[in-house]
């Protein structure tokens, strides 16, 4: 016969069937994350409050401020339940009517639905707009659901269910044998198997044992642990806690980043909220189990993601990465077995736990199993978080959830990876998303950016801004990463300001290979990918560069010119208003002319331009 | 500024005194100071019992450390690829005309610093900068302006 469950498990219990089972009240749902917030959604949130209030309604109602719900390119978001009617890009002012309107009688408001750029359409329900219709929202599910400030919430959507299981009606070796079933890979980028690292760090001898939670999150264009910590941050430690508990840990770490406010902010409160509810500290809703959290905050050093780098920062050094083996899970934190994964791969854990490994197996290919979030950023349409089944093509996720290109240009290639990953062309978009195509395609998954650019992107330039970052964030421990990155950068530099030569490109070719296997970590080996992919797929713009001394892409300063063309300007001075360098001149109401000499190629006249008057070659 | 030794003590008990403890208390001086004054660090060795040195190569390893006294006002630039496709360093050059300085660099009168980071996770908004702590996303040549003018008006209406 089974234990009777202590009292401190069966209050819990309690707690959340009370939760659950509250008849559910019409709600009014506001994104908070950093995204909507830089558009203005706290004023927002703030002049439904006065509106409620105003109206007398906010009894009925209720407001709740929610984390990322993924679809920024529209925010400030706000869903409207229970039929989930979703206005777009509202503004303070639109409070009272939408209380007065929508809440009130039920009206929809056609001039604030989402419209569907490719027909025209206004679509007035969340789940009917194509972004959301074609994802697969598991570990995003309740992202823009729920108020991240509360543990009721999470309680109420099952939080904590998982984590009972675990505790009182599974062994460890049982949840490591989910997880092994389930076949969940690493979200950190490697894409290792999960349950070999853990067990691995179950079986090596040393205590105590430490599990840190990596949301270092360096890649630029990628959000993807931002928006789950902003959105649902007691999932991610409900998958710690069960993990530590898998694997024998006593202390864990989450290791953000200091640029996330926000998502410190909140992640902090939700460690203290489960420390007071008895999910986290000494003897866990009475199991016997003692494990607690600490934030660790980043400052500033991208190659803290790696993860023997990120554990010297812990330690309180600074962030060199040191040659493996020893693995972390034989030595890591102050020489202890450590056991460290991403964000969103704890995040799974509960899921597996309560819905089981096969269920996860289930969905996604046969090597990258279930789903993945993507941040899908650049030159498309719809920017945002979208969470999708693994093995679904480049083109769906950027044509059909993306919706295509932003301003009418040609769509070129994607970037995914960050620094370490590559540029793959639009001619390879049938590719499936998952860790071995992306691989053979020359770049990796990385955490999860995708960054999409179109024909106003130049494919040296990138190359030249990637090394650039890399050059920057070599920690300058070894000489390969240290000399042979910043080598390459300056024949980059040289090509883009019109100085390059013959050779240059089997140069670069020659050096990213040994770069690739001299470096010590990561880093350096995964940072000549991006000059590989873009040789590999646009050998042609490098050539324009060197041998025509032409960017195609009208980018690269040294090697255009901007000009007016005197049909489409009509003369309103703009552009010379704004010129730094008082290089455009002209008489109101006639076209205006720039001078090439004085011009500093910046592009502010393109950008401030209404008329699309100035062009560049 | 001047530096109040009884707050530095104040911080490092809140954190704790083993070295793990080093950047969370430097994190927390700085977010107090705007900077690493030297007398703080100073501070922090003795206390923490960690080598000047150390504490010298912490805060000049990370990024987020500045071992200069900074401007009033904080303006963050993304650098990150989303945000560089979408025309950053147009904006990092706006930016830097209107305030009259380099990345890197503070005005004369420490009013404002110009910093540039490498994304803020904001990546479907960019090009975004950051002032104080406020997010602006989308932003444009034409915006920049707007948005400045408001933290150099505020300076003017608080001297009269
Ligand atoms: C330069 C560099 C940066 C990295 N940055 C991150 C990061 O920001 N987030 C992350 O989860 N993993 C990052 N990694 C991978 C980690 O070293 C580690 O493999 C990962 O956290 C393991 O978690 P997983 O098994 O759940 O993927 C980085 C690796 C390298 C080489
Ligand atoms: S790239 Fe600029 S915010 Fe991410």
């Amino acid at each position: 016969m089974a234990k009777p469950l202590p009292t401190e498990a069966q209050e819990l219990e309690k707690r959340r069937q009370e939760l659950q089972n509250q008849p559910s009240r019409p709600a009014i749902r506001i994104c908070g994350g950093t995204g909507c917030l830089a558009l203005g959604s706290d004023e927002v949130a703030a002049a439904f409050e006065t509106a409620l209030n105003e109206q007398g309604v906010e009894a009925n109602i209720e407001l709740k401020t929610t984390g990322c719900p993924g679809f920024c390119e529209q925010g400030p978001l706000l869903v409207i339940h229970p039929h989930r009617i979703l206005y777009t890009h509202v503004k303070p002012k639109d409070a009272a009517e939408i209380v007065a309107k929508t809440v009130v009688k039920g009206e929809i408001i056609e001039r604030l639905l989402y419209e569907d750029p490719r027909t025209g359409e206004r679509i007035a329900h969340e789940q009917e707009v194509p972004f959301y219709k074609l994802q697969k929202r598991i570990l995003l599910k309740d992202s823009g659901v729920i108020d991240p400030r509360k543990l009721e919430d999470y309680l109420a959507v099952g939080g904590y269910r998982a984590l009972h299981k675990a505790l009182f009606e599974m062994s460890p070796e049982d949840i490591i044998e989910e997880v092994k079933k389930s076949g969940l890979r690493g979200r950190g980028g490697a894409g290792f198997p999960t349950a070999v690292k853990w067990e691995l760090c179950r079986k090596s001898p040393g205590k105590p044992k430490y599990i840190i939670c990596n949301a270092d999150e360096g890649d630029p264009g990628a959000f993807q642990d931002r928006g789950l910590i902003e959105g649902n941050p007691h999932s991610i430690l409900e998958g710690m806690i069960i993990g530590a508990y898998a694997i024998g840990a006593e202390e864990g770490f989450v290791y953000i980043r200091n640029e996330y406010p926000l998502a410190v902010e909140l992640i902090s409160l939700a460690v203290k909220q489960a420390k007071e509810a008895g999910l986290l500290g000494k003897n866990i809703l009475g199991s016997g189990f003692d494990f607690d959290i600490t934030i660790q905050l980043g400052a500033g050093a991208f190659v803290c993601g790696e993860e023997t780098a990120l554990m010297a920062s812990i330690e309180g050094r600074p962030g060199e990465p040191h040659a493996r083996p020893p693995y972390p899970a034989e030595s890591g934190l102050w020489g202890k077995p450590t056991n460290i994964n991403n964000t969103k791969t704890w995040a799974w854990v509960p899921h597996i736990v309560k819905n089981g490994g096969d269920w996860f197996a289930q969905m996604g290919t046969e090597k990258s199993k279930g789903t993945t979030i993507f941040s899908v950023v650049g030159k498309i349409k719809n920017t945002g978080l979208v969470e999708v089944p693994m093995g679904i093509s480049l083109r769906s996720l950027i044509e059909d959830i993306g919706g295509g290109a932003s301003n009418g240009k040609k769509l070129k290639a994607v970037q995914t990876g960050g620094p370490s990953g590559g540029c793959i062309p639009e001619s390879l978009w049938h590719l499936p998303v998952d860790y071995d195509s992306l691989k053979e395609a020359g770049s990796m998954m990385g955490s999860g950016g995708m960054i999409v650019m179109d024909e106003r992107t130049c494919m040296v330039d990138m190359a030249r801004y990637f090394l650039n970052f890399s050059k920057f964030e070599s920690c300058g421990k070894c000489v390969a990463c240290r000399e042979g990155v910043r080598r390459m950068y300056e024949i980059l530099d040289y090509i883009t300001r019109g100085y390059g030569q013959e050779g240059d490109i089997e140069l670069l070719e020659e050096m990213g290979e040994a770069i690739k296997i001299g470096a010590l970590c990561g880093l350096g080996q995964t940072a000549p990918n991006p000059v590989l992919t873009t040789i590999r797929y646009f050998r042609e713009e490098y050539e324009a560069h060197i041998r025509e001394k032409k960017c195609p892409a009208g980018v690269c300063k040294s090697l255009i010119t901007y000009y007016i063309v005197a049909e489409n300007c009509p003369g309103c001075g703009l552009c010379a208003r704004y010129c730094a360098e008082h290089a455009i001149t002209g008489e109101k109401g006639k076209p205006y002319v720039i001078d090439p000499q004085i011009c500093g190629r910046c592009g502010v006249c393109m950008d401030v331009c209404n008329f699309n008057a100035v062009v560049v070659e | 500024m001047e530096v109040d030794i009884k707050k530095i003590d104040a911080i490092l008990e809140e954190h704790g005194l083993e070295k793990r403890w080093l950047i969370p208390s430097l994190l927390a001086i700085q977010n107090t100071y705007n900077y690493l004054p030297p007398e703080a660090m100073q501070r922090v060795s003795e206390r923490m019992q960690v080598p000047m040195i150390q504490v010298y190569q912490v805060a000049s390893f990370y990024k987020a450390f500045s071992m200069e006294p900074r401007g009033k006002h904080i303006v963050t630039v993304c650098m990150g690829t989303a945000c560089h496709v979408r025309g950053a360093e147009r904006l990092v050059d706006q930016v830097g005309r209107v305030i009259g300085i380099k990345p890197g660099e503070t005005s004369t009168d420490y009013q404002f610093t110009l910093e540039t980071v490498n994304c803020l996770g904001t990546c479907a908004l960019g090009p975004v900068m950051v002032v104080d702590g406020k997010y602006y996303g989308n932003m444009n040549a034409s915006k920049v302006d707007r948005v400045l003018n408001r933290y150099m008006k505020r300076e003017g209406e608080a001297h009269g």
